[in-house]
């Protein structure tokens, strides 16, 4: 017979367990903080380089416009915002995440003006297109949007597209929401050329458009043709 | 916001951490408990045994189990085999027959009835005081026995003792898989057997006193799995089972994933249908750890293997239906993704590190059921079979005994 339970041994495999589970908790704490804290770093850079190419083009005015070019700034709020996105799903929607996202916002909007200007004072030939969506609820048209963005994205490498999530929290956002007069019922949404197209719109659409609002030129021969529904 | 399905994964995963962590506490307290010996051992008294082998068209291995048992390093006169031949329909009775001019061999032959009856023919024939059976797909090491009779002088009150059951030759990658698996029963039995919580008793090789039978009554069918079903009368009965790690039986194994499938299904349908015929021995106080660990223990695998089962394929689903709206929307890009590995997307929430801690775990408790048996540390690489091919196909058994069991279908022998 054997049936002498030791409750303290019970007792005390649940604490070591609490304490394993309190271990990753903190390990998991401690790597997403440290993200974070990348996260920040990358921002502030950007900032700077913003301020930095905003100063530049103050002071060197028209005259030197050859020494002006944000085109590595592109690739690098791409991929800050690449990171937001997966931090937002991974590192639960902390405070700090809403937080880096409004400043992603910002910097957005600010590199989106000063390209505006470079590109009409020197010629550059950039396109713009301004990206609205949601993330409050489950939108897919938005999800297909997006990706139609990233094919059009690779297609022509001038193009440069400034996402915004509809429920950012930050009046520069709703001040470009008043001013295109953007509704959550119709996302996702895009403004190019200060036209508003509302609902999802295929690569062909968006290709049709883009080429002729900007004269780009595809850097690779034919878009492929989308799939037959 | 956390969700209903990881708070169901915490919860499991907070469970299933805490019986690896119980099962090493327990390895931590008895640890010097734990001997491999080497070469012969003598006993004072040696008791008379009895080795029923039930035979259901095991021709082709059949010789080998018997001959094992003939070699065994225990006195002839002490030793009685019986063979039984449970109406099979190959050449069995002929090759058992070959044997029956041992004058402690007899063998029998009856109409197919399953295993337990054979076994239980075998018990009404009995002589001795003590009893065990041989599958006939199993080989005893010549120690073995006297082994495991050591564990019955040592401790009179032990009713049962069960050997470290090892796989025979393993030669295909899922019986390399199951080796490692089979050492991990080596370590998890030893640890219940200190619990006094074992749950089965396996069919090579196990002896009992001849009383259990004699007041628990014979075998029954139970659902294919006699040998788990014992277990549970006898630990409802408070009787002891011991578990003896160096008394080797060698057993083959299937060697095919549906070999496998079939002899897995049967066992997660006996375990789940001996633990619904036995419910009233859970959480009781009075059947100890058997009805405390072992038994939830158990329920909880069935239930975290289901969970974990339903998870991969929603992801997976969800991951094709990603995949399924990108190429609608902008076709399919044959162009190489040249991005440079980023460690920032590495994932770092607490599940992560949760799972890395019950994989160390597990992995640890192989190892040292490998030392149990061999009294050798090392990492036998089978655990990477073992890992790979369990996580991919334990489910399917698994959701199939559950399906049986609501739908009352009893899985077949082979």
């Amino acid at each position: 017979m054997n049936n002498n339970l030791d409750w303290k041994k019970y007792f005390l495999v649940f604490l070591i367990t609490v304490g394993l589970f309190l271990t990753a908790i903190y390990l998991s704490n401690y790597f997403g903080e440290k993200k974070l804290s990348q996260l920040k770093t990358i921002q502030d850079q950007i900032a700077i380089d913003i301020l930095s190419s905003e100063t530049q083009f103050s002071l060197l005015s028209e005259l030197s416009c050859k020494n002006v070019s944000g085109a590595s700034l592109s690739n690098e709020l791409d991929e800050l915002g690449g990171k937001l996105d997966w931090g937002e799903k991974n590192l639960g929607a902390t405070e700090e995440v809403s937080y880096l996202k409004k400043y992603y916002s910002l910097l957005q909007i600010k590199d989106y003006l000063l390209m505006k200007k470079i590109s009409e004072r020197c010629g550059h030939k950039y396109a713009f297109v301004l990206y609205f969506y949601t993330t409050l609820e489950n939108c897919s048209e938005c999800e297909k949007q997006s990706l139609v963005l990233s094919k059009l994205r690779s297609t022509y490498p001038e193009l440069r597209v400034y996402s915004f999530d509809f429920s950012t929290d930050l009046s520069a956002v709703k001040a470009m929401l008043d001013i295109y007069k953007i509704e959550d019922t119709k996302l996702p949404a895009l403004v190019i050329e200060d036209e508003v197209l509302t609902g999802f719109n295929s690569v062909e659409e968006l290709d049709i458009k883009i080429k002729e609002t900007f004269k780009l030129e595809s850097k690779i021969e034919n878009i492929p043709e989308k799939v037959e529904e | 916001m956390i969700s209903i399905f990881s708070i169901i994964f915490y919860v499991l995963a907070f469970m299933s951490v805490y019986v690896q962590v119980f099962l090493l506490l327990t390895f931590i307290e008895n640890r010097k408990k734990i001997v491999v010996r080497k070469g012969d051992i003598q006993l004072k008294k040696y008791p008379a045994v009895t080795v029923i082998v039930p035979c259901w068209n095991e021709e082709k291995t059949i010789y080998k189990t018997v001959r094992s048992l003939l070699d065994l390093n225990y006195p002839k006169d002490k030793l009685k085999i019986f063979l039984v031949d449970d109406g099979s329909t190959d050449s069995t009775w002929h090759a058992i027959n070959k044997f029956a001019k041992y004058s402690n061999v007899n063998v029998f032959h009856k109409k197919n009835g399953g295993k337990h009856s054979a076994l239980n023919l075998g018990l009404e024939k009995l002589e001795t005081d003590f009893v065990g059976c041989l599958d006939a797909d199993s080989f005893a090491d010549k120690n073995a026995l006297v082994r495991i009779m050591s564990y019955f002088e040592k401790d009179p009150t032990a009713m049962a003792v069960a050997p470290s059951v090892m796989v025979e030759n393993p030669k295909s990658i899922i019986q390399k898989a199951q080796k490692a698996e089979y050492y991990l029963s080596v370590y998890v039995k030893k640890m219940l057997a200190f619990l006094g919580a074992i749950h089965v008793t396996p069919g090579p090789l196990t002896i009992f006193k001849r009383q259990v039978f004699d007041n628990l009554g014979p075998y029954r069918s139970a659902h294919n799995t006699e040998d788990m079903e014992i277990a549970y009368r006898m630990q409802s009965n408070h009787y002891k089972i011991e578990q003896c790690n160096d008394a080797y039986v060698y057993t083959n194994t299937p060697s095919t994933v549906s070999k496998l499938y079939k002899q897995r299904l049967r066992w997660i349908y006996g375990f789940i249908n001996n633990t619904i015929d036995y419910r009233k021995v859970l959480f009781k106080r009075k059947y100890g750890n058997f009805s405390l660990f072992t038994v939830p223990a158990g329920i909880l695998s069935v239930v975290a293997v289901s969970y974990l089962f339903f998870k991969v394929v929603y992801s997976l689903g969800k991951f094709l239906a990603h995949k399924f709206v990108e190429y609608r929307v902008v076709g399919v890009d044959f162009t190489p993704s040249v991005g440079s590995f980023d460690p920032f997307f590495i994932n770092s929430q607490a599940g992560i590190f949760v799972s890395i801690m019950l994989y160390s775990l597990v992995i640890f408790s192989i190892v040292l059921g490998h030392k149990m048996a061999k009294e050798k540390w090392s990492f036998p690489v089978n655990i990477v079979y073992f890992f790979v091919i369990y996580s991919v196909i334990a489910p399917f058994w698994l959701m199939r005994a559950l399906l049986n069991t609501v739908i009352t279908k009893k899985p077949s022998w082979r």
